[in-house]
């Protein structure tokens, strides 16, 4: 079951829309790959051409060793011959067809016996926690139920690639939350290489082996969650991934080490970095004191936000705003006098001009 | 980097390379699919349509009795100055034309009138009943168009063109107004009463495709009755009246029948039948500008309208979604409307047909007492007394080749146009975006703005010899089925993509990825899937062969006589008993053809229209 995806290159455009720029990604095998992004940055479109449903503009594509595509050898393997499973965001299952009859239909394509049809329908079910719904057709069950089915199905016909789009993005919060532990636990168990599309941020981190993040038709970083997290390699990516959201800092380079923001300064590696910078840090990363300490940096408390197992503190000087997470609920009160420090090891620098990371 | 590959290859890798990338697209179902379609609409719209202009602008064998030098096949423009100008253009064309364009417009607005209310009373008032007059509205349509007008005759005949006069002076004992017998005003009458169901079904998927919100809204904000009438629902309703318009317009501008039973007797002349006068004269080149004539303004006229409503394409319906909640109270009004809905359609349906009937029944015409009834004109043995000696009409054998042959046809061509409908549908939506299907998708329009009877000589220039490879089809019961499935293109084209647009890309996809080729595809997603548009489509097809004349009056043949052109055929004998008793067997066989049909899944008219 292990297999390797190769993407070369791979460019598409739709009529004048540049929907897919020379991306170049290695899926190792049996690892779960995130393509997240917003919409519109060409992630589904990346799925389809590796399952054959679109027809690239140019490059290539390898499922294992086997060139499923290039457009400079004229090669497009057809999707029912690449050996892939799908799962799309509205399930797609066959209205016409009772759930057994979605399950067996890839399988009676491969002319198996029925008995092993049978025993694979059974498993599959089990697999996904549907036992007995063989008699269901698809609109007499839930949206979350019709999910668990169309895994089922992908799953009855053992493909070696698993590919989902947006999967959970039609279910509910709760749902959603169950269902990323099933997905995450059928990943490990089949070890299947999947690649998996979605706007989700949180879903990208909790699941995924690699992040792909995209925009624009471009891989901007490719990474594990944690890598992509914490070093994110541009500020669209630093922007895009956390909850809440980053706060990026615009800032001088005023000497070796030093980032002047004008009201104040803080001391970081600034390795070759000079001029105009933006700062990068993470809401949790800022350590919040009720009295002055040294080296730390005076802010007024503008909203304190608790939610219970943490709390969401926003700071302002003068035209300055940070937004700070704590554990817990915050004993800080609304316009309080907070002093914050920053610690050096959790700071990114990016350059201002080309966005791109310089050191963290 | 792609770049660099690229130039590495030596020359020959790369055309080899573009000629695989070439056979894999064209090698797409949806590609084959659409090229075929192509190629089908080429052979049946474009060549008939290219040999029609051309037959006007050369010299015709039948030209040289007049002009003994003139070269056959050469360039003449002889063909169109004669037919539009002087005297001559005057009779044959600009009177003719003015006619038809007083029979669509009076049509039009009446239909309009009559449509665009029912429809408000069904979808947007609690009048009682409405679910039944609902499917009542549309009855008319199943019945052949000229059924009115026969019936009108039974009525209001005058001595004007001679035979028995009807029932009115028969009861009254005067004479009934020669406006009221003849000509536009009946004309005009019995077409609103059969094309007001397009308007009728326009309108009330548009009215309840409209969120009552937008009116609340309104009302909320202190708008008037009237005012949000105006402000908010004409324009949300303004696409489906434009349908409407397009469809009764160019429907009207090609109808034979109804004009050639109330008109032709007293010399009031339309396009269609100036057209068929001057084929049966023999005058080719000269019908057939006639044809070109009814074609451009047919055109002029729809996209004008187009231009003038601002939505190209705008003949695409709004499909009907959910129940609207807020009717408007009738309230002491509910009798009084529900009554003359009521009244309307026994005058619609129960009476023409009642009418029919009972003429059918009559020894002597003109005689309406009981002791004149009789079943002579039905089962009667021959007597020279009656009908010139022939035997009733269920006695004579070609009826029954002739009503096979209508069912036939009407089965076939419902096939085929249901079939391709699906085709249609799953090329222009699988390819969308993509040049190719937008081809395919405007090409399948042009059949919808050619009248009826233009169309049938569209098809005589082009069949009439062997072209090519073409065999000449004239006469044969093939070219009946080509030309009725090639005139409901525009039909069957968006019911499909309708039907394919509710079936979504992802189910096909899914069973792609699955392993699927093509011909499993088809078998296992599509085509059960598509089974409701496809019923649908070839419902509303197998209703309209079966009733259909205009198309094929100028096509069939003693042999493929069909009993919509038997009609016409008695009508013009001066039998119009047989041809009512031929009526009433067209209507019958369609109503039961309607409830056979309309017993599978999902079939509907509505859905056949693309709605």
């Amino acid at each position: 079951m292990e297999t390797t995806i190769r993407i070369n290159n791979l460019t598409k455009k739709f009529g004048e829309v540049l929907a897919l720029d020379h991306v170049s990604l290695v899926i190792e095998p049996g690892t779960f790959v995130t393509l997240l992004g917003p919409s519109g940055c060409g992630k589904t479109t990346l799925l389809r051409c590796v399952a054959g449903l679109e027809d690239p503009n140019g490059g290539e594509i390898y499922i294992g060793n086997k060139l499923v595509f290039s457009y400079d050898k004229g090669i497009s393997l057809q999707s029912s011959k690449r050996e892939l499973g799908l799962v799309f965001q509205n399930y797609a299952l066959w209205p016409h067809m009772k759930v057994d009859k979605n399950i067996t239909f890839a399988l009676e394509i491969q002319k198996m016996p029925k008995a092993e049809m049978e025993k694979r329908v059974k498993e599959s079910l089990k697999e996904v926690q549907m036992e007995g719904y063989e008699d269901r057709y698809p609109r007499e069950m839930s949206g979350g139920q019709q999910q668990r089915i169309a895994l089922a199905r992908m799953l009855a016909y053992r493909p070696k690639v698993f590919l989902m789009d947006e999967p959970l993005s039609n279910l509910d919060a709760r749902l959603r939350m169950d269902m990323r532990a099933e997905l995450k636990r059928l990943h490990h168990i089949s070890g299947a290489t999947t690649i998996y599309v979605t706007h989700d941020q949180v879903e990208a981190l909790t699941m995924s082996t690699y992040i792909a993040v995209m925009k624009e038709g471009v891989v901007q970083q490719f990474d594990t969650p944690d890598k992509v997290y914490h070093f994110p390699a541009n500020l669209f990516v630093a922007d895009f991934i956390g909850n809440p959201k980053v706060n990026l800092l615009d800032g001088v380079v005023s000497g070796k080490n030093a980032i002047d923001f004008g009201k104040f300064k803080i001391t970081m590696n600034t390795s070759t970095a000079s001029g105009k910078v933006v700062v990068g840090i993470r809401p949790e990363d800022i350590i919040v004191s009720e009295r002055p300490e040294p080296g730390a940096v005076e802010f007024n408390a503008y909203s304190v936000l608790p939610s219970g197992a943490d709390s969401t503190i926003v700071a302002r000087l003068g035209e300055t705003e940070l937004t700070i997470r704590v554990m817990g609920i915050s004993k800080i009160k609304m316009d309080q006098k907070i002093w914050l420090s920053f610690d050096p090891q959790t700071l990114n620098l990016y350059d201002k001009e080309t966005s791109n990371l310089i050191a963290s | 980097m792609a770049i660099s590959t690229m130039t590495q290859q030596p020359l020959s890798m790369r055309l080899l390379a573009a000629w695989r990338r070439f056979i894999l697209w064209l090698t797409r179902p949806q590609v084959v699919l659409a090229l075929i379609m192509l190629v089908l609409m080429f052979y049946m719209v474009i060549i008939p349509l290219y040999k029609l202009v051309e037959t006007t602008v050369t010299w015709q064998l039948s030209d040289l009795s007049r002009f003994p030098d003139a070269e056959v096949g050469g360039l003449t423009a002889f063909h169109w100055v004669r037919m539009l100008t002087g005297i001559f253009g005057r009779i044959y064309t600009y009177t003719p034309l003015q006619h038809s364009m007083t029979i669509a417009i009076g049509t039009v607005v009446l239909s309009l009138l009559i449509g665009g209310s029912l429809a408000w009373l069904v979808v947007r008032t609690d009048m009682p009943g409405r679910k039944l007059v609902n499917q009542l509205a549309v009855l008319p349509y199943i019945m052949p168009s000229w059924t009115l007008a026969q019936a009108w005759l039974v009525l209001f005949k005058n001595r004007l063109a001679g035979g028995a006069p009807g029932m009115y002076e028969a009861v009254l004992g005067v004479s009934p107004p020669d406006w009221l017998s003849y000509g536009p005003v009946p004309i005009i009458i019995c077409c609103a009463l059969h094309y007001y169901t397009f308007f009728f079904l326009f309108v009330s998927a548009a009215l309840m495709s409209i969120d009552s919100n937008l009116e609340e809204a309104g009302e909320l904000m202190g708008a008037s009755r009237w005012r949000i009438l105006r402000k908010i629902t004409l324009p949300l309703v303004l696409p489906a009246l434009l349908s409407g318009f397009i469809m009764t317009f160019s429907k009207v501008m090609g109808t034979f029948g109804g004009p050639n039973i109330l008109g032709s007797p007293v010399k009031y002349y339309v396009v269609a039948t100036m057209l068929r006068g001057s084929l049966a004269a023999g005058d080719r080149a000269d019908a057939f500008v006639l044809a070109i004539v009814l074609i451009m303004f047919a055109m002029v006229t729809i996209s004008l309208n187009q231009r003038l409503v601002g939505t190209r394409r705008s003949y695409e319906t709004i499909g009907g979604r959910g129940f609207v909640a807020n009717a408007s109270k009738l309230r002491n009004m509910k009798k009084i409307i529900l009554t003359g809905v009521i009244i309307f359609q026994l005058l619609v349906l129960i009476v023409p047909l009642g009418l029919l009937s009972y003429d059918t029944f009559l020894l002597r015409t003109g005689d309406y007492s009981f002791s004149n009834l009789s079943l002579q004109n039905w089962i009667g043995q021959p007597n020279p007394l009656y009908n010139d000696g022939e035997p009733g009409v269920l006695l004579n054998p070609r009826v029954y080749k002739t009503a096979w042959n209508s069912i036939k046809l009407a089965l076939y061509t419902a096939f085929f146009t249901a079939l391709l409908g699906v085709l249609l549908g799953y090329s222009i939506v699988k390819g969308r975006g993509t040049r190719l299907s937008k081809l395919v998708d405007q090409l399948a329009y042009i059949p919808y703005v050619i009248p009826g009877i233009a169309f049938g000589a569209v098809y005589i220039a082009m069949f009439a010899r062997k072209i090519g490879p073409l065999p000449s089809l004239y006469g044969t019961f093939a070219l009946l089925v080509i030309v009725s499935v090639a005139k409901h293109i525009p039909y069957s084209s968006r019911s499909g993509v309708s039907a394919m647009m509710q079936v979504g890309r992802e189910l096909e996809e899914a069973a792609q990825v699955a392993g699927a080729n093509v011909w499993q595809r088809f078998r296992r997603i599509i085509f059960p899937l598509t089974t409701s548009g496809f019923v649908s489509g070839f419902l509303l097809t197998f209703i309209t062969t079966m009733r259909e004349l205009s198309l094929i009056i100028l096509l069939v043949t003693r042999d493929t006589q069909l009993l919509a052109s038997l009609t016409m055929k008695y009508v013009e004998a001066g039998r119009d008993q047989m041809a009512n008793i031929v009526i009433l067997i067209l209507v019958a066989i369609t109503v039961t053809g309607n409830a056979i049909i309309g017993r599978f899944r999902g079939g509907s008219l509505k859905k056949g229209l693309g709605m």
